[in-house]
């Protein structure tokens, strides 16, 4: 089974509901597909076996020799990430999806393909939590293809995706595939705005979700009135209190320091369980 | 003109809270820009009156024309995307590349334009606010982010508003990168978590890469001293000045809830957004 963890809104505790609920039920994969910023791990400091790899993309390799500088690639490439000037061919590799276009029209095959790296993919081991993370190098544009590879090596009975926040193509590469989508919110205003967004993208995908309200008891009832209306069960709330929020910053696991967590979290994995059939 | 842009690596940090908050501060002479484009929530707080709407074209996806469509699979093998299966495309992996209608023996496939939001000029109490929204799921957020602040510029232009106000988005990818590249100044927003930490980091080699100045806020400082401690540490290690320190205050809720900027609320936020509102002004 694979549950995502998603959320309109940043911020909003995705990485502190996977972590917890990782740690509670244990014997699964949790998988940080926030390859911006991946922060799943630091809750885990014990983690044994850590291994990392680099996460390679296509580019084009132009052979300026065979080139005659017909400008066709350049004309031909979505993303402008390629330049013909009189002497050479400039490539803007940052720009670049490697989708092998310019290869396929030059006509002189003076473009083979090689790789580059834009992040790194790691996993690790911490007693029965597998994790496994990307990491996108600064300066990096693009997510998507590093959020691809990261789940591709995701493998287990239960595998848990701790998504990136917003709405936009990273989410949906985070998110597609899961049998389920926990959506955490808080109950504000901006928490049940973005929570309408990311109701639009999961249904749009067939996806159950379910909704997780953290820092209950601030803020106003919308995010309440909203789910009764749109049928979405809430299936958990985590109280706002002082003693979380100072776990969190110092990267424990709150559900270890407050057992009766634990078995919240359980229940949490058995009605998202029973939600999704 | 001078532009700053308020982001940071983690979400939830207050970016849109202090855009606010400054936009109440900079009183009418600056164009506010939420380019926080997949999950724009600038408009709860400023209450905008749309007065111009425009149609944003993301990328461009290619369709399959059943009735020429031989199914020979040679588009779903070329696609690099995944994103062609049964012959059949799906918008939401397609990347708008082209590769399948060059590959397509029998000229099924077509490119077609498609609308993946809208981006507006309004008018708010604050002065005039151009915004955004992408469709769910939709790409290209970068390329919208763009359009936001093309406009902008365009708005202040014809205004005369020297300054423009960015509300970023979190993270350190595409949409960031296109809301940070030629700004002035980026204020970056923190918390004293090891998250937050960890985030603050990244952020700030993105701000150095692409050779923006960054001055940091650090939201509900007092809630882990410690923390707040290596934030500033790690900042005069980067070289990068502290705009504000923030204190927790269960205040800033109740104002967003009514829709109030912290600086109109008042307390002990606002006061302190006062401060870091100076801090730039000083650097500009």
């Amino acid at each position: 089974m694979m549950i995502s963890v998603a959320s309109g809104k940043g911020g909003t505790g995705k990485t502190l509901v996977t972590t917890n609920l990782a740690a509670s039920v244990g014997g699964v994969v949790l998988v940080d597909c926030d390859v911006e910023e991946p922060n799943s791990y630091l809750f885990f400091p014990r983690r044994e076996d850590e291994t990392c790899t680099d996460c390679d993309v296509m580019i084009p390799v132009i052979d300026d020799e065979k080139c005659k500088r017909c400008g066709r690639c350049s004309e031909f490439c979505a993303y402008n990430a390629l330049a013909v000037f009189p002497k050479q061919v400039l490539l803007f590799k940052e720009l670049c999806h490697g989708c092998g276009g310019c290869a396929l029209v030059c006509p002189e095959g003076a473009i083979s393909e090689g790789t580059r790296a834009i992040g790194k993919i790691c996993r690790a081991r911490s007693g029965d939590v597998g994790l496994l993370w990307g990491e996108l190098s600064v300066g990096e544009p693009m997510a998507t293809p590093l959020i691809r590879s990261v789940k591709a090596e995701a493998k287990g009975d239960l595998v848990l995706i701790d998504s990136p926040p917003g709405t936009a193509c990273p989410v949906i590469e985070a998110v597609r595939g899961s049998d389920f989508c926990l959506l955490v919110t808080e109950p504000t205003p901006f928490g049940l705005y973005d929570l309408s967004i990311a109701v639009q993208v999961v249904r749009g995908m067939e996806i159950p979700c379910g909704v997780v309200v953290n820092r209950s008891g601030v803020g106003d009832r919308g995010v309440y009135d909203y789910c009764k209306r749109e049928e979405i069960p809430i299936l958990l709330e985590i109280p706002m209190n002082r003693e979380i929020a100072e776990l969190y910053s110092r990267g424990v696991l709150f559900s270890e320091a407050m057992a009766e967590w634990r078995d919240e979290f359980v229940e949490l994995k058995r009605k998202i369980e029973e939600a999704a059939e | 003109m001078k532009q700053i842009v308020v982001i940071s690596g983690k979400g939830g940090t207050g970016k849109t809270t202090m855009t606010a908050s400054l936009a109440t501060l900079a009183e009418g002479a600056a164009v506010l820009a939420d380019c926080d484009v997949d999950a724009p929530d600038l408009h709860l707080i400023l209450k905008p009156r749309v007065l111009e709407t425009f149609d944003f074209l993301g990328l461009k996806t290619a369709l399959i024309d059943p009735d020429k469509c031989t199914e020979c699979g040679e588009c779903e093998k070329a696609c690099r995307f995944d994103a062609i299966s049964d012959f059949v495309v799906d918008p939401a992996s397609c990347e708008g590349c082209k590769v399948c209608t060059i590959v397509c023996p029998s000229e099924a496939v077509s490119m077609v334009d498609r609308i993946s939001g809208h981006a507006y000029v309004s008018e708010t109490r604050f002065g005039p606010m151009v915004h955004a929204d992408l469709f769910p799921g939709e790409e290209a957020s970068g390329k919208l982010v763009t359009m936001v602040r093309e406009i902008s510029a365009r708005v202040a232009e014809k205004e005369k508003k020297d300054l423009i106000i960015i509300d970023g988005s979190p993270g350190i990818g595409c949409p960031v990168i296109a809301s940070i590249t030629g700004t002035d100044i980026a204020l970056v927003m923190t918390e004293p978590s090891i998250s937050g930490v960890h985030d603050l980091e990244r952020i700030l080699g993105v701000t150095q890469h692409f050779g923006v100045v960054a001055m940091v806020s650090i939201n509900k400082y007092d809630l882990n001293l410690e923390m707040t401690g290596k934030i500033e540490g790690l900042c005069r290690e980067m070289g990068v000045e502290i705009a504000g320190k923030l204190p927790f205050d269960p205040g800033v809720v109740e104002a967003m809830i009514s829709g109030k900027t912290l600086v109109e609320a008042g307390g002990p936020v606002g006061d302190a957004i006062r401060e870091v509102w100076d801090r730039i002004r000083t650097k500009l």
